[in-house]
């Protein structure tokens, strides 16, 4: 029975990640423009780019639930396969919870790995401060407790990847707040975090890396200090400094 | 309208004073269909699964059949069954031709086609919504089945009911394999068209009106099970 207060596995085995000359096209239009990276750091990389410059398709290309139209990603030099695909969890900006209780959401996912393990179950929703609401339908909590759900959810599968498309999106303060402590613990326990967000304070306040993308392109990969001080493109500059960037 | 009010009457007087014979007939009736059914669902529901999930040679081919197959006229399945179970048949030896099992038989036949085809499309709509979760934790193929079928129960038991309904009110097949035998295979709908047949209006106008009341009082208890799983937003 997994231990629910060990740190999860580091990592170090899933990573680096390579994405070598990404493409993705839609008929006419190339949405991803050959994007080539390396993330090898853990910590927490943070994807970022204003409305519509590629940030959740590439997140949806890193974990392979779309098919690139050109180009490679690689995890530790694996292609990407069910072996690399379990072991990353990824949370929608929209939560796509089943139509069963809290607690059931939780199971679900638990008895699809290694077997229903209650006491995992409690551990995760404590954490994720949803541990009085376990019995209620999924649906009917707030937005900002689904998306807490959603992150137990993904943490349940114990990733050593763990995407995250814009999960605060569209919900309050608090909870965000929330999920960010829950993104720093479950980073101290050794898993990589991916994360695309448009919101440069949660960027600030949560990177250790920063990748951003502009009009599906890579426009630069940076430390979180270096970047946001000094941005070396100027489409950055312009996004950092609240511009409209076209 | 004498026949008519004389059916009201008639029908009233034998559901409270619980005619034994009335009770008889509607519990075969509720047996067999009900039986058929589950069955049929047992059968549907995977089937309605795996074409609204899985990507295979055929699939198109086997959803149109299926779809025509609703159509499936009671009398041309009746005389299939009829022909497999009689004493020639290839199924003669089970010796099941006249006997609620064979009428459990045919309803199912025409029935699993009905739920296969509707829980498809019940399916297919909860796929589209869940796909790309279920494929980010790379949940199996059985288990994505299983977990949409029972994540769209509740509209499931709508199909049911659509199912529930052909075959509460078919005559055609069952009267063919179950031989309207009274005490043995008599059912709502044989003993209507032997009433009516024997020019006994009232009475065939008074069962008619009881099959009535049952196919409602189903009809109102799965309607209100689904108004409050629609409130927990279970459905």
């Amino acid at each position: 029975m997994p231990d629910a207060s060990r740190p999860m596995p580091g990592a170090a085995s899933l990573l680096p990640l390579e994405i070598s000359s990404l493409r993705y096209d839609v008929g006419e239009d190339r949405l991803i423009d050959n994007i080539s990276l390396t993330i090898d750091s853990s910590g927490i990389s943070v994807i970022m780019g204003a409305n519509g410059a590629g940030k959740s398709l590439l997140l949806r290309l890193i974990h392979g639930l779309l098919r690139p139209s050109g180009g490679d990603v690689r995890w530790n030099g694996s292609a990407l396969n069910l072996a690399t695909r379990q072991r990353q969890a990824l949370v929608f900006q929209k939560p796509v919870l089943m139509r069963r209780s809290v607690a059931a959401n939780i199971d679900f996912v638990l008895k699809s790995r290694d077997g229903q393990d209650r006491q995992r179950r409690d551990q995760l929703l404590q954490e994720a401060g949803l541990y009085r609401q376990r019995q209620q339908p999924a649906r009917l909590l707030s937005g900002g407790e689904q998306q807490k759900l959603a992150l137990a959810r993904a943490l349940a599968t114990e990733p050593e990847v763990l995407l995250l498309d814009e999960p605060c999106a569209s919900i309050d303060s608090a909870s965000t707040l929330q999920i960010e402590n829950l993104l720093r613990q479950t980073r101290e326990r050794g898993v990589k975090i991916i994360l695309v967000t448009h919101d440069i304070g949660q960027a600030r306040r949560l990177a250790d890396d920063v990748v951003f993308i502009h009009a599906g392109r890579l426009r630069e990969y940076q430390p979180a200090a270096t970047f946001f001080d000094s941005p070396k493109s100027d489409e950055a500059g312009a996004y950092l400094q609240g511009r409209i960037v076209i | 309208m004498q026949d008519f009010s004389n059916a009201f009457g008639l029908a009233a007087s034998l559901i409270f004073s619980a005619d034994a014979d009335l009770i008889e007939i509607i519990a075969l009736s509720l047996r067999v269909s009900v039986s058929a059914v589950v069955l049929a669902a047992l059968i549907g529901f995977p089937l309605g699964a795996l074409t609204a999930v899985a990507h295979f040679p055929g699939r198109q081919t086997l959803t149109v059949t299926l779809n025509a197959l609703m159509g499936l006229p009671p009398v041309v399945v009746g005389l299939l069954v009829y022909m497999a179970l009689s004493r020639a048949g290839p199924l003669g030896w089970m010796g099941l031709l006249y006997s609620p099992t064979a009428m459990i038989i045919a309803q199912t036949i025409l029935v699993a086609p009905i739920i296969a085809a509707l829980s498809r499309q019940v399916i297919e709509d909860i796929h589209k919504e869940y796909d790309e979760q279920f494929r980010s934790l790379c949940i199996p193929a059985h288990r994505v089945m299983t977990a949409l079928i029972w994540d769209s129960r509740y509209s499931l038991l709508t199909v049911m009911l659509a199912g529930f309904g052909r075959a509460i009110a078919e005559v055609g097949a069952v009267i063919i394999v179950g031989g309207n035998i009274d005490h043995l295979t008599r059912v709502m709908t044989t003993a209507i068209a032997l009433e009516t047949s024997k020019g006994d209006l009232a009475l065939a106008l008074a069962l008619g009106f009881v099959l009535l009341i049952l196919a409602l009082s189903v009809n109102a208890a799965v309607y209100s099970l689904r108004a409050s799983a629609r409130r927990l937003s279970y459905a």
